[in-house]
């Protein structure tokens, strides 16, 4: 009814991604919205989430240079000691410090490493958090009116040493260090956005973020659109969050679940050195405010990222593995467990598809959608408690929109609804594990 | 000099000391303590019995904690001690700060109750046009709230909240400031929008929500909001604005702008934390904002009794390290002279200023209020007429031969006219169209957003007799 109905015209059909042969009902398979802003060409590269087909058509984008297809990230034993630290510099009194047994840590996801990327040759090693301090950084040096703003950002280089040296280079006005109010912070990057400049806003932990939640819903996400859009609002809050090790429950709050709703925000997830610096590039760049989800155990990640400049799409999610046999949609730190299950599944004979959808909000239900008319099957990772969590809200719109290609009903592995324990065994099975989705997929695939 | 002075005052010092034996250090152990940073512990002093050791004792910790000579004798800087945050001198008495001075903070005003420049008076000069359109524009604002309230109890529009008694505050504190300052209102400051050129069509477009509105009909009506005139968006929200607008202030900072950010809001929006936050806030960060409370004596029923417990709000500023003044809200002239100061004040010397204002709130919060039932009718009564701040400036602007009943009667049959002309329009032109549903939620509508809107032209489609007919599709 809607195909009939369907006064727009088809926009965008991505070159490489023409479906054949199936007639798709439903309007949205026609509809591949304008991802970038039509008021700035990007001259950065734009490296494409997607396995097959990394570089998207946009009609408002013309990227100077074309990234080659495939930076497929498949999973490759590492150490697991280097991964899942309490990510904080040495000094850091903010960070809990807790000693941690063998065993857990090496339970613990590992990183994956790029594959031969396909920019062949140079690239260098770093950390996550060195990665967000790199786009930072780069973002600061091209754009004037690039500034960050929290407490303890400047000469202290941030909790988790993302701004380090940032207050050496730029001065004591652009990395801004403000006294403990995070409504108040918050609301004064909003009112600095909508005077010219673009603030970076940094939560020491998500959960702190919490007492922003008047500035960043009612003046964050509204302004532009009461405004008659006389004002935009090009902000990034960004800070750790999630689970972490032993840092108890209120350092532990998975914020994507609270702030899904708000309209008018833009919500990413990353989760690889690679993503989390093109991410915090494309936030900076948006002329929406966006909302930066990082993780506190993943700051230690190590992986070789390109010499050369990119930025991610902000609404694209990020194909891991590709595969046959049924979706696995996760992201963030969960990540990781899905990997090491996969691993797992492998052997024993299992092709799953692993998609970090990294962007929260809105979903990429393109890719998403793809995927499931391709194994109709589809496992959720996340580590939002089930009630309300993103799980929830991809759950009922994949379940609405791709409901036809199911074989088995959505299935969703969450966190419990119950603050997380300090006990570090408590803690650990509040969060997901790999074994708990293995066992999920050998249920879906039946 | 003065050094020594100094120097024979703590020999007087030591000699008292060593004469009384005060103390419990002896001589050699003097010695040892000079030796300590910051001189170490300060000593325990026990009372002696001796009225005359108890007299030289006081003597010495009086003399003692007002030398500030650091290169004397270590007994000296035990009275003194560095805690972060800087010197702080110690007193053996007990004493708490009282919760408030005896007198409260005297008000600035310029004319008396009955418009008549008071002796003395200190305040910036006006000259004939600021003072003729400062007047204009108080009128011109008391009849938009007149007419279009009128409007809302007709039923042509569905709510407004007016600005009655607070003109001098909207319309004198925007004649102080120039056009690059950066507004952040509350919501009972079209005034300063008035001064600056938004026309009566303008605000009429606005609350009838039509095609016009700069605010593409999102918004309800008194929720102005004018890149061009620097004015932003009203956000219903209570003192959210504060910690935007010291934003605003750092970013005008960081630019180097001889312009200011200026917020306003009432004495219950005091209480919020934004504001303690957003006042600490510019504080530290030695931000160019003015901080202008409206302190009309009413948070919708709530008294200002009910409201805080201090003197008013301008004692507030001195918590935070901001200076501050509390200046009469219905004269024009103080209100002028101080905004006016302020202003050069946090400009040049980048820092934020606290005015409160005194007023009273004459109108009802909003058309959604009746204020009858909490306060009595007299007492309004009493504030419209003999505090009138529109009758008391005039009385001034007349003085000095720049106004006449000739000129008042032009005026407002002027005004009266273009303000039914306005609506008359703003009522016909038609709303924005449906797709400004969905637009500026983002820069460029994503796909849920797009295919929620298929959703709702297809539900209109189906059953149009359900969908008011004047929104364009």
């Amino acid at each position: 009814m809607l195909a009939e109905d369907a006064s727009f015209t088809v926009t965008h059909v991505h070159p490489m991604r023409t479906l054949d042969g199936i007639t798709l009902p439903h309007v949205l398979r026609f509809l591949r919205f304008v991802t970038l802003p039509g008021k700035k060409k990007m001259a950065a590269r734009i490296h494409g989430g997607a396995g097959a087909g990394a570089a998207t058509a946009l009609s408002t984008f013309n990227p100077k240079k074309l990234v080659a297809p495939s930076r497929t990230n498949l999973p490759a034993a590492r150490s697991s000691k280097r991964c899942i630290v309490a990510a904080a510099g040495s000094d850091a009194s903010k960070s809990l410090r807790v000693g941690h047994s063998q065993k857990l840590i090496a339970n613990a996801a590992v990183a994956t490493k790029a594959e031969t990327s396909a920019t062949t040759g140079t690239g260098h090693e770093l950390l996550l958090f060195e990665a967000l301090q790199e786009g930072l950084e780069e973002e600061m040096d091209r754009d004037p009116r690039v500034c960050v703003m929290g407490e303890d950002v400047g000469h202290y280089g941030g909790s988790y040493k993302v701004t380090k040296g940032l207050a050496d280079k730029f001065g004591d006005l652009r990395v801004l260090d403000t006294p403990i109010c995070e409504n108040a912070f918050t609301g004064m990057g909003i009112g600095a956005a909508m005077t010219g400049l673009r603030p970076v806003i940094e939560g020491m932990n998500m959960g702190f973020l919490l007492l922003a939640f008047n500035q960043i819903s009612n003046n964050c996400g509204m302004l532009h659109y009461t405004s008659g859009g006389q004002f935009t609002i090009p902000v990034v809050i960004r800070g750790p969050g999630g689970v972490g090790r032993q840092l108890g429950a209120e350092h532990s709050q998975r914020l994507e679940s609270y702030f899904q709703s708000i309209p008018g925000i833009q919500m990413v997830a990353c989760s690889t050195p690679y993503n989390a610096k093109g991410l915090m590039k494309a936030a900076i760049r948006s002329e929406n405010p966006v909302i930066l989800f990082e993780h506190v155990l993943l700051y230690n990640l190590k992986e070789k990222i390109p010499d050369e400049e990119y930025i991610c799409n902000l609404e694209e999610a990020e194909m891991v593995r590709p595969g046959e046999h049924i979706t696995i949609l996760t992201y963030s730190r969960m990540r990781y467990h899905v990997m090491q299950a996969a691993k797992t599944l492998v052997n024993k004979g299992y092709d799953p598809e692993v998609i970090d959808i990294r962007s929260l909000k809105p979903f990429d239900l393109y890719t998403i959608g793809n995927s499931v008319k391709k194994t109709h099957r589809v496992l959720i990772v996340e580590e939002c408690m089930r009630t309300g969590g993103i799980g929830a809200s991809l759950t009922a719109a994949i379940n609405e929109n791709f409901h036809d290609y199911l074989d088995a009903p959505v299935m969703c592995l969450s966190s419990q609804d119950v603050p997380t324990p300090y006990a570090g065994t408590l803690e650990e099975w509040t969060v997901v594990q790999p074994a708990q989705i293995v066992t999920a997929v050998e249920q879906l695939c039946q | 000099m003065a050094q020594h002075l100094k120097s024979s005052k703590s020999t007087f010092l030591n000699v008292l000391r060593h004469s009384l034996a005060f103390g419990s250090p002896s001589h050699a152990s003097r010695h040892l303590r000079q030796k300590l940073p910051h001189g170490g512990p300060p000593s325990i002093k026990k009372v002696s019995p001796n009225p005359l050791t108890r007299l030289c004792n006081t003597m010495v910790d009086t003399l003692s904690s007002s030398h500030e000579d650091t290169n004397n004798e270590s007994f000296t800087n035990i009275q003194v001690m560095d805690f972060p945050g800087g010197k702080v001198s110690f007193t053996p008495e007990i004493h708490f700060i009282s919760e408030s001075n005896e007198e409260r903070v005297p008000c600035y005003r310029v004319l008396d109750d009955n418009g008549q420049q008071l002796p003395n008076s200190q305040f910036v000069p006006v000259s004939k046009e600021i003072a003729v359109k400062m007047y204009s524009d108080m009128v011109t604002l008391q009849m938009m709230d007149n007419i279009f309230y009128e409007a809302q109890r007709q039923g042509r529009l569905s709510f407004y909240a007016t600005a009655y008694g607070e003109e001098a505050i909207n319309i004198a504190s925007a004649a102080a400031l120039s056009p690059d300052d950066v507004i952040f209102p509350q919501y009972r400051e079209p005034g300063v929008l008035l001064w600056r050129g938004f026309t009566l069509q303008e605000f009429a477009n606005q609350c009838f929500g039509n095609k016009s509105d700069y605010g593409k009909g999102r918004q309800m009506p008194v929720h102005y909001g004018s890149n061009k005139l620097n004015y932003f968006t009203v956000s219903a929200t209570i003192a959210t604005q504060l910690p935007n607008a010291v934003g605003a202030a750092y970013s005008l900072k960081m630019d180097g702008k001889d312009a200011c950010a200026v917020t306003f809001f009432g004495d219950g929006g005091s209480s919020e934390g934004d504001f303690h936050a957003a006042m600490n806030f510019a504080a530290v960060m030695e931000a160019p904002v003015l901080f202008i409370c409206r302190n009309n004596g009413w948070a919708i029923s709530t008294p200002t009794s009910d409201q805080f417990r201090s003197d008013g709000v301008v004692v507030k500023g001195r918590a935070y390290g901001i200076r501050s003044i509390r200046v009469d809200g219905n004269d024009a002239l103080a209100m002028y002279s101080a905004v006016h100061e302020a202003r050069e004040m946090a400009i040049r010397e980048h820092r934020p200023i606290l005015i409160e204002a005194l007023t009273y709130r004459v109108g009802h919060h909003s058309t959604s209020d009746d204020s009858t039932r909490y306060r009595s009718a007299d007492e309004i009564e009493w504030w419209n007429k003999a505090r009138n701040p529109l009758s008391r400036f005039r009385t001034w602007v007349e003085s000095n031969g720049w106004w006449s009943d000739e000129a008042e009667s032009d005026l407002r049959s002027r005004i009266k006219k273009e303000m039914l002309e306005a609506i008359r329009v703003a009522e016909k032109t038609e709303k924005p169209n449906l797709n400004h549903m969905f637009s500026d939620v983002y820069d460029v509508p994503p796909l849920n957003l797009r295919e929620q809107e298929l959703l709702v032209r297809q539900a209109i489609k189906s059953h149009p007799q359900d969908y008011p007919s004047d929104v364009p599709l």
